[in-house]
């Protein structure tokens, strides 16, 4: 598998597409999201697996987002996502809130191939009454058990940010082995990564554990730092300062302005 | 000087430690945790036989497969103890991280539930942490319920909250109500009552919130403190200084 160009991997996202981002500390997709907003592409669906970050912050922002599944918007230490709340307010963004779980298994029947699983807890929740697609049944195996059931969850499209990736399209992501059940779940995954990797990583018994096969990998572009200013494993560290000035730049228009000119619009027109 | 996070640490702490409540073998932290993940360091290195599965950890995280996998060991049963805080805590122990105003938050928006939905029904025993102590806080009822702190009979879940610990006190919650079990320095049953939204009992002559011995500090200070710098720098900062001691 060729990589391609990062601006054309953004291009393989049409407008009002269902997209699964990872958050901050799961390999979240942030060269990627700048390439969407230079890209202009509009209506988005994200899904926050399980919560949403820097990355979906910004592109509520920048104007590319319709609606937000999630079980909460927050950036690090920093706390609310600014633009998430801001949109919420000005009623520019439709939200549906999730409780974490619930989005893992939603994804996981999806990959599964089942239409819905249950899932324990939750109940008492006002989640649930907000959650029509959601629904509580008895357990048809012991009597006097309600218990939720959530429909599967096939995302259109699915991206994020991994190590390495092979000629044969397969993607190392170390430990976060969870970023395999959204590729699973996903109809296409979209990948960037640091580094291309010389050889085979399924042929390497150590790597081949944290390696998501290129059967599920759809196309990968090269994004040195692309989980940046979030960290990537043990290969950076997340750039707090960065985050906590984005958060602060992101409480009004005019710095969220000044940060997508300085940080998205010209700093990365080249790449 | 104890710093008031010192005491709040040490605080969390004794309540793991709890000998009325079932033994705490395996201690799960979310994000953001700092003072709860620093009260659960200080159990392990004070000698306990304690697990701690701590969810940011940057270098040698526990998890191999994410929150994913953190949720599913719950849903077994297999964590003991989790620590939830709420933008709103009700009398009831429901906690609100949605938001004030129309769902989905159009007063005040809050984070979003995380997995407190979920968590707080299949742990054994969730210790409530909220540093603002303030009516709006501290609410009569909240207006809206992430998760619920009492279910009706029937509903599968392992526990609720054994008790909740704010800037100001200790509240222990018996399943159904709070009941003010101890104040901080500076605080009185007057003072509480007055930032407190939501009825609770308490009792005559409530004792203080005590203070942790030289032993508890040279361990917070020195090894717990060595633990959490790469996770929470800004917090070690605040609390113990620039230099690691």
């Amino acid at each position: 598998m060729a990589f391609v160009a990062l601006a054309d991997l953004a291009a393989r996202v049409p407008d009002g597409a269902l997209l699964a981002i990872p958050p901050d500390n799961s390999l979240t997709p942030a060269a990627f999201a700048r390439a969407l907003v230079r890209r202009g592409v509009r209506g988005l669906r994200l899904l926050g697996v399980p919560v949403s970050g820097y990355v979906c912050d910004l592109l509520i922002g920048a104007g590319c987002v319709a609606s937000l599944q999630t079980s909460a918007a927050s950036i690090g230490e920093t706390g609310l996502a600014p633009r998430f709340a801001r949109a919420l307010a000005a009623g520019t963004l439709q939200v549906t809130d999730a409780t974490c779980p619930a989005i893992h298994t939603m994804l996981q029947a999806a990959e599964k191939g089942v239409p819905f699983m249950p899932l324990r807890g939750v109940l008492g929740s006002d989640l649930v009454p907000h959650r029509p697609d959601w629904k509580v049944v008895e357990n048809p195996f012991a009597a006097g058990d309600p218990i939720l059931l959530v429909p599967a969850l096939s995302p259109e499209v699915a991206a994020f940010h991994a190590v390495c990736a092979d000629d044969d399209g397969n993607v190392y992501v170390g430990r976060r082995r969870e970023l395999a059940t959204i590729a699973h779940a996903s109809r296409r995954t979209l990948v960037t990564v640091e580094r291309h990797y010389p050889g085979n990583l399924l042929e390497d018994e150590a790597m081949a554990a944290g390696t998501i096969s290129g059967v599920y990998v759809d196309a990968i572009a090269l994004a040195p730092r692309g989980a940046a200013p979030s960290g990537l494993l043990d290969e950076y560290a997340a750039d707090a300062a960065h985050l906590a000035e984005y958060a602060r730049a992101a409480r009004s228009d005019e710095g969220f302005a000044a940060y997508l000119a300085q940080y998205v619009t010209l700093a990365e027109a080249v790449a | 000087m104890i710093q008031p996070e010192e005491r709040l640490i040490a605080a969390l702490a004794a309540l793991i430690l709890d000998p009325a409540a079932p033994v705490a073998r395996h201690i799960a932290v979310g994000a953001a945790s700092p003072i709860p993940a620093a009260a659960s360091w200080l159990v392990k290195l004070s000698g306990h036989d304690v697990r701690l599965s701590l969810l940011h950890l940057q270098r040698g995280n526990p998890f191999t497969e994410g929150t994913r996998e953190l949720f599913d060991l719950a849903g077994q049963g297999r964590i003991d103890l989790f620590f939830l805080g709420g933008g709103q805590i009700d009398g009831q122990a429901n906690l609100n991280l949605i938001g004030t105003g129309e769902w989905p938050g159009t007063g005040a928006r809050f984070p979003g539930s995380f997995g407190s939905a979920f968590m707080y029904l299949m742990t054994p025993r969730t210790i409530l942490f909220r540093e603002e102590h303030s009516p709006r806080v501290l609410v009569p009822k909240v207006a809206h319920i992430s998760a619920a702190g009492v279910s009706p009979p029937g509903v599968f879940r392992r526990g609720t909250a054994q008790a909740l610990v704010t800037g100001r006190c200790v509240f222990r919650f018996d399943g159904a109500r709070f009941h003010l079990a101890s104040l901080h320095p500076g605080e009185t049953a007057d003072s509480v009552r007055a930032a407190t939204g939501f009825a609770y009992t308490e009792p005559a002559g409530v004792p203080q919130t005590p203070d942790p011995p030289p032993d508890q500090l040279a361990l917070l200070r020195g090894p717990v403190r060595a633990r959490m710098q790469a996770t929470y720098p800004a917090f070690c900062a605040r609390v113990w200084g620039d230099s690691v001691a």
